[in-house]
């Protein structure tokens, strides 16, 4: 079986700083891979090499079995914190229509019913279903809560049926129930779409029980493997280069104390 | 003959009508509405009323710099309206990323210019610019063959740009940090944007004055988004909203005398106020 995607000895530097190098990962076809670490870390920065966005600095890196940026059409990518307030007067389905064909010039024109016209509508209605977002995607975006929005992101980013789905902070302002059900959502795509998935979190606990592998970024360097593996007291105090220790609260729920460079928890206050 | 306005709409059709300057100003009107509705839905979608302020203000340097050369008015408007959406585009383009803080000093520096520019024109023109009251509130009235004319031209090719960027255009207008991962070019969109904003903005100044070009830029795609989410009705609607209240306000300004860029703005608020107030009451 061949790797989704993979790095060998990567470096990525913006300006001067390197961010982070000696970088070896690989993602299996059809992985859920949670992308983890403190702020500043790069975990962002990662997604963009993959799409060929940010040019590494050593080493390499192949995805979809070429180099970075050249099946960005086999991508699909949510960007960082993005939502829409209420005076965006625009319906969530023609959010998502623009993940298929948003890049095309012209305008289309009204009353142009082709064949590709109603295929585009099929495949938009299809995402819109899969991600359950059917009850509200005729709504403007602005009125949707913030899961909705999520949701009907999401099938923006599969409207092309993407082989790969790099997802930056997706649970980020949501509630938990809201990031439980996302993750589930995502779980579904990865098993039964064969999606690879990398998912950029910073907080593995709702992601825990849905992850394949992790990616753990700190200190300009990263480690990989199974949650279980790497989310460990030894595992992560080697990284960090001192002492941290992780913790497993009584709720099953894991806490990383003592990261030198980001607040104390992993978890949700901040 | 002195034009009053009657109940039978037949006779008042046919006053309006009676002077070649009304016709011009009806044809100018109608381009001038269709081509700012169609930019300004964009205006509304991306927030840049500050930035179609001061490109509207440049028409004042614009007027009293032609005056000052002597070339005709209009060609002043485009030309200094072009430039103001130039150094707008590479003033904000100085730092690799650009943010709205640094974008907004950059678009009330170039507005105080334009100011300090046109009234430095008009001292050194030293004559009485036709009229400065004209120029900032509108008028309808000696409106030339020729620039209908050329206002058509400048519409067709406005509209022809437009149409052949709208999708990406409306990706990065709504959508930018997607739109910039797909490969949308959204730098060089929002360039070739504010150029055609700055010819909408050139061309409306011209009907309704430097200071009430938001009437009809904004207003109507405004009134629109809030009354519909559908994009090409929403769009369609705009354009007729914009093109009603242009004639209407002409109507009004023929008959009673009112300048044409109060009529337009009352009218375009008006409506606006409405809308807003029945999406209110629906809940």
């Amino acid at each position: 079986m061949s790797a989704a995607v993979s790095l060998r000895g990567a470096a990525v530097a913006r300006g001067d700083a390197t961010v982070w190098s000696g970088v070896d990962v690989e993602l299996q076809a059809g992985d859920f891979v949670g992308i983890l670490g403190p702020n500043g870390a790069g975990k962002s920065t990662f997604l963009e090499v993959l799409l060929g966005l940010q040019p590494l600095q050593a080493g390499s890196a192949s995805v979809l079995g070429s180099p970075p940026g050249e099946r960005r059409d086999r991508i699909g990518y949510l960007p960082q914190r993005r939502s829409f307030d209420e005076s965006v007067r625009v319906r969530g389905r023609d959010l998502v229509a623009l993940g298929l064909d948003g890049t095309r010039w012209g305008t289309p024109l009204p009353g142009a019913f082709g064949r590709r016209r109603a295929a585009a509508r099929a495949r938009i209605d299809a995402v819109i279903a899969e991600v359950g977002a059917g009850a509200y995607a005729s709504r403007p975006i602005g009125e949707c809560s913030g899961g909705e929005q999520q949701r009907l992101l999401i099938a923006q980013a599969l409207a092309r049926s993407p082989q790969l789905l790099l997802l930056d902070e997706p649970l980020d302002s949501l509630d938990l129930p809201n990031q439980a059900s996302v993750s589930a959502l995502i779980q579904r795509l990865c098993r039964e779409d064969g999606i690879t998935v990398a998912l950029v979190a910073h907080d593995v606990n709702p992601l825990l029980t849905y992850l394949d592998r992790v990616i753990y970024f700190a200190r300009g360097h990263a480690v990989s493997g199974t949650p279980a593996e790497v989310i460990t007291t030894e595992t992560l105090s080697a990284l960090y280069g001192s002492g941290v220790e992780v913790l497993r609260r009584s709720d099953g729920r894991l806490v990383v104390v003592g990261q030198p460079d980001m607040p104390a928890h992993h978890g949700h206050d901040h | 003959m002195n034009p009053s306005f009657s109940a039978n709409p037949l006779t008042d059709l046919h006053q309006l009508l009676a002077y070649p300057f009304m016709v011009n100003a009806l044809q100018a009107g109608t381009i001038v509405a269709v081509i700012a509705a169609l930019v300004g839905w964009f205006v509304v979608l991306r927030r840049e009323s500050f930035v179609c302020h001061t490109l509207s203000v440049m028409s004042f340097p614009g007027a009293s710099g032609a005056a000052l050369v002597g070339l005709p008015l209009a060609s002043g408007y485009f030309v200094f309206a072009v430039g103001g959406a130039l150094a707008i585009a590479f003033g904000s383009r100085v730092r690799a990323r650009r943010s709205l803080a640094q974008e907004s000093a950059v678009v009330g520096t170039v507005g105080a210019v334009a100011l300090a520019l046109g009234y430095l024109f008009l001292s050194l023109y030293g004559g009485i610019l036709e009229s400065l009251e004209t120029l900032l509130f509108g008028s309808f009235v000696g409106i030339t063959r020729g620039q209908v004319q050329t206002l058509l031209i400048v519409a067709i090719v406005a509209a022809a740009v437009l149409a052949a960027v709208g999708r990406p255009l409306f990706y990065a207008s709504v959508d930018e940090r997607a739109a910039r991962a797909d490969g949308v070019p959204v730098r060089a969109l929002s360039v070739v944007f504010l150029i055609l904003l700055a010819l909408a903005v050139a061309a409306i100044a011209q009907i309704v004055g430097v200071l009430l070009t938001f009437a009809l830029l904004v207003a109507p795609a405004a009134t629109a988004q809030l009354l519909t989410t559908r994009l090409r009705l929403s769009l369609a609607l705009a354009v007729a909203l914009a093109v009603a209240e242009t004639w209407a306000a002409l109507t009004v300004s023929y008959f009673t005398n009112v300048a044409m860029g109060f009529a337009v703005t009352t009218i375009a608020l008006a409506i606006y106020a409405c809308a807003r107030g029945a999406r209110k009451l629906r809940g």
